[in-house]
């Protein structure tokens, strides 16, 4: 087990790697460097630009060096916490990123909790249920959820708030709370807020969950031990949660590997739509404005917190089955 | 087979027997497992398919979909960039019946174009004086037919000065029909492109991968699992902003069907290479190995057809991932951009909630798109039931 745990660890940081360096390529791609758009913007703001300026700029991003040297220096500076400036913003990446992360997995964690929490009940009753009309509704909504975009969802829902209740949905805060620091009044106005996005992101996560769930459900149901235990006269409760569910269950928790992925995106999305204060907008407008530091800090953020998502969820799929061996061929 | 119906039917030579030869029986039992052995897969497949309903729907449509997109043209009412500047957000144009309750050819009523009293845009009113006769066939603006010859042969239209906006006009004027049917073309296009890329790479690779093993495998796994992992959406829009803006419509389409291709091949690569593990221990493969055939041989001619139906399957199932990746990304507004035409990039103005709630028909593009993608996961789930044609 510890074995297992420190390969994949290790496999995790090569892949880290791999990852800094397809986000310095997407720092590298727009045409230009990145020093001269720098200076171009900072006198289009009116500030005077003077050569001591530029040297300190040079310097710390080693910019009159190859690229090869300027990959080591991003990527060593990325490990002392320094993910450059944003020129756009005038201020350190990192700054600006780190509450809208926060955000950002918060969104993602509870996205993917509301997820479980709606598609195991559901899935459940459709496999127990199996053709049943509530398990027909079930059906044909997954497919709907599956097929609607998150975007087209989030812009769907606020069309029809907006049009049937009046409400302005958008943002995580009210007005008066989005300058104040955190306080338990903030906190009780996310959760007021929280409710449509999550929903939103959750759906596409949750109808696919339901599918899978009631697939192998009832193929677990057909199985003899559970005609076995039925004729035993065990109860219904019983059969159902002792052995069929735990084992329908497996296949979910080996699902969190792509869903948070996919979740993580889709939140991206998402809040560009309803203009959450979430990493999305922020990537949307760096990445138009050229704001290569702050864009491709971002890309390497979210990748890693998903890959992360992903190491954690393999190592909670081998502490809750003990079947699965600690090999890399038993994951393909 | 016909010897055996000759020998029940010798005992009763009456109108009732001639009538029972003329028609062909009911199958027994028997007949109908032979034809089950005789019948190709191809057959138990298309039998198996044409029983799933939804699955037949769904390809129904995306045929009828995709003949609209080929044929825009033709069934459009207007041109796709002719702007209309009197008739800006017109709602939908009704098509009528009656008119004052009487039973009248189709038709359109005029329409009376005004200003509101205090926020000056434009209100519409029918105008029940004025007719306008739907006519078919009738010939109006000029276009090409797939690119190959021009036509100015039209399905439906009106006479000037009526209009017929079937799903209204957007904020430049411009009628949103024909721009949906235009729009169709890029979107449903850039699916089988984009999916068309992936399945060569992922052939190519999950092929290299499931056949040689070993270090080729390690590597290609290792990739798959790397792309895997990603957020696609981030990654999509950080490569897409980096396409330069001052490229040609045509090549911004192409980098962005390859930008989209880049995690889709992903899965169907594991679908190749976790097939040929399965097939390569087969009898067969090994018999051809032994005969000499070489490896090209093997792989094209022995393994690539045993799993066929598996990559028919994937790949439906794949292409709305692609119309959905172009659709946000040209929403957002960094995919593909104006003049270029697709539902993505029709949807950039439904961005504004209050310009929706004010024009609700600038969201039809989205019903489109969720349509397409409904009917491309019906058709898949069908083929999936139908993949291997063996299975009970």
């Amino acid at each position: 087990m510890l074995h297992y745990i420190v390969r994949r660890i290790i496999f995790m940081a090569v892949l880290l790697l791999v990852l800094s360096l397809v986000s310095f390529l997407i720092i590298q791609l727009p045409p230009g460097d990145y020093l001269s758009t720098m200076i171009q913007n900072m006198r289009n703001l009116g500030m005077t630009v003077d050569d001591e300026m530029i040297r300190a700029l040079e310097d710390r991003y080693g910019l009159d060096k190859p690229v090869m040297l300027q990959y080591l220096k991003w990527f060593g500076n990325l490990l002392q916490g320094d993910m450059g400036r944003s020129f756009q913003w005038n201020e350190e990446v990192t700054d600006l990123i780190l509450e809208r992360l926060a955000l950002t997995v918060t969104i993602s964690v509870a996205s993917l909790i509301l997820v479980y929490v709606l598609a195991v009940p559901i899935g459940i009753y459709s496999a127990t249920h199996p053709y049943s009309p509530a398990d027909y509704v079930f059906t044909v909504a997954g497919f709907i959820g599956l097929a609607t975009p998150n975007f087209l969802l989030a812009l769907i829902l606020m069309y029809l708030t907006f049009t049937h209740l009046g409400w302005s949905v958008g943002g995580l805060f009210s007005r008066d709370y989005v300058l104040e620091p955190w306080s338990i009044g903030k906190v009780i106005d996310l959760l007021k807020h929280l409710p449509i996005p999550l929903i939103v992101i959750g759906t596409a996560g949750t109808a696919e969950i339901i599918r899978i769930l009631r697939g192998s459900l009832l193929d677990e149901l057909a199985k003899q031990y559970v005609i076995t235990a039925r004729a035993k006269g065990l109860r219904e409760g019983v059969i159902l949660f002792k052995y069929p569910v735990r084992l329908a269950l497996n296949p979910i928790i080996s699902t969190i590997g792509y869903l948070l992925p996919a979740i993580v995106a889709g939140e991206t999305l998402v809040s560009i739509v309803l203009s959450l204060p979430t990493i999305g907008p922020l990537l949307l407008r760096a990445l138009q404005a050229q704001d290569m530091y702050l864009a491709g800090s971002m890309v390497m953020l979210l990748s890693g917190l998903a890959m992360l998502g992903t190491l954690v969820s393999d190592l909670m799929l081998v502490s809750i089955d003990p079947r699965i061996r600690f090999e890399n061929e038993a994951r393909a | 087979m016909s010897s055996r119906r000759s020998q029940d039917d010798a005992p009763a030579p009456t109108g009732i027997a001639r009538y029972r030869i003329e028609t062909p029986a009911e199958p027994s039992a028997d007949e109908r497992g032979e034809r089950y052995y005789m019948a190709s897969s191809w057959t138990l497949i298309r039998r198996r398919f044409l029983k799933h309903r939804l699955a037949v729907f769904g390809s129904v449509i995306l045929l009828i979909i995709y003949l609209l997109a080929a044929f825009a043209g033709f069934f459009s009412v207007a041109d796709t960039y002719e702007r209309h500047p009197d008739h800006l957000f017109a709602p939908p144009t009704r098509v009528r019946l009656f008119h004052d309750g009487r039973l009248h050819r189709p038709f359109v009523y005029g329409l009376n174009v005004g200003r509101h009293p205090e926020t000056l845009a434009p209100v519409y009113e029918d105008d029940r004086e004025q007719i306008f006769p739907v006519r078919f066939l009738v010939h109006g603006h000029e276009y090409r037919v797939i690119g190959l010859f021009s036509s100015t042969l039209h399905l439906l239209g009106v006479d000037r000065p009526g209009y017929v906006f079937l799903f209204g006009t957007d904020s430049l004027g411009r009628d949103m029909f024909s721009r949906v049917l235009s729009g169709a073309r890029i979107s449903l296009s850039i699916g089988l492109l984009g999916v068309t890329i992936s399945f060569v790479l992922g052939c190519l690779l999950g092929g290299v991968s499931g056949y040689f093993g070993g270090a080729a495998d390690m590597v290609v796994q290792r990739i798959i699992e790397f792309l895997q992992s990603l957020p696609t959406i981030p990654l999509w829009m950080a490569l897409a902003a980096a396409v330069p803006l001052n490229w040609p419509p045509l090549r911004i389409y192409f980098m962005i069907t390859v930008i989209l291709s880049l995690v889709g091949w992903t899965g169907l690569a594991r679908v190749v290479r976790g097939k040929i593990l399965q097939l390569r221990v087969e009898d067969y493969v090994m018999a051809a190995a032994v005969a000499g055939a070489p490896e090209r041989a093997i792989i094209f001619r022995h393994l690539l057809p045993g799993f066929m139906s598996y990559l028919v399957v994937h790949i439906t199932l794949a292409v709305p991932y692609m119309i959905l990746g172009e659709t946000a990304l040209s929403f957002i507004g960094i995919g593909l951009r104006p003049p270029v035409v697709s539902w993505g990039v029709m949807l950039q103005q439904a961005q504004n909630v209050r310009t929706v709630a004010l024009h609700p028909w600038l969201l039809i593009p989205a019903l489109f798109v969720v349509f397409t993608v409904l009917c491309f996961n019906f058709a898949g789930d069908g083929l999936r039931d139908v993949a291997d044609p063996y299975k009970q």
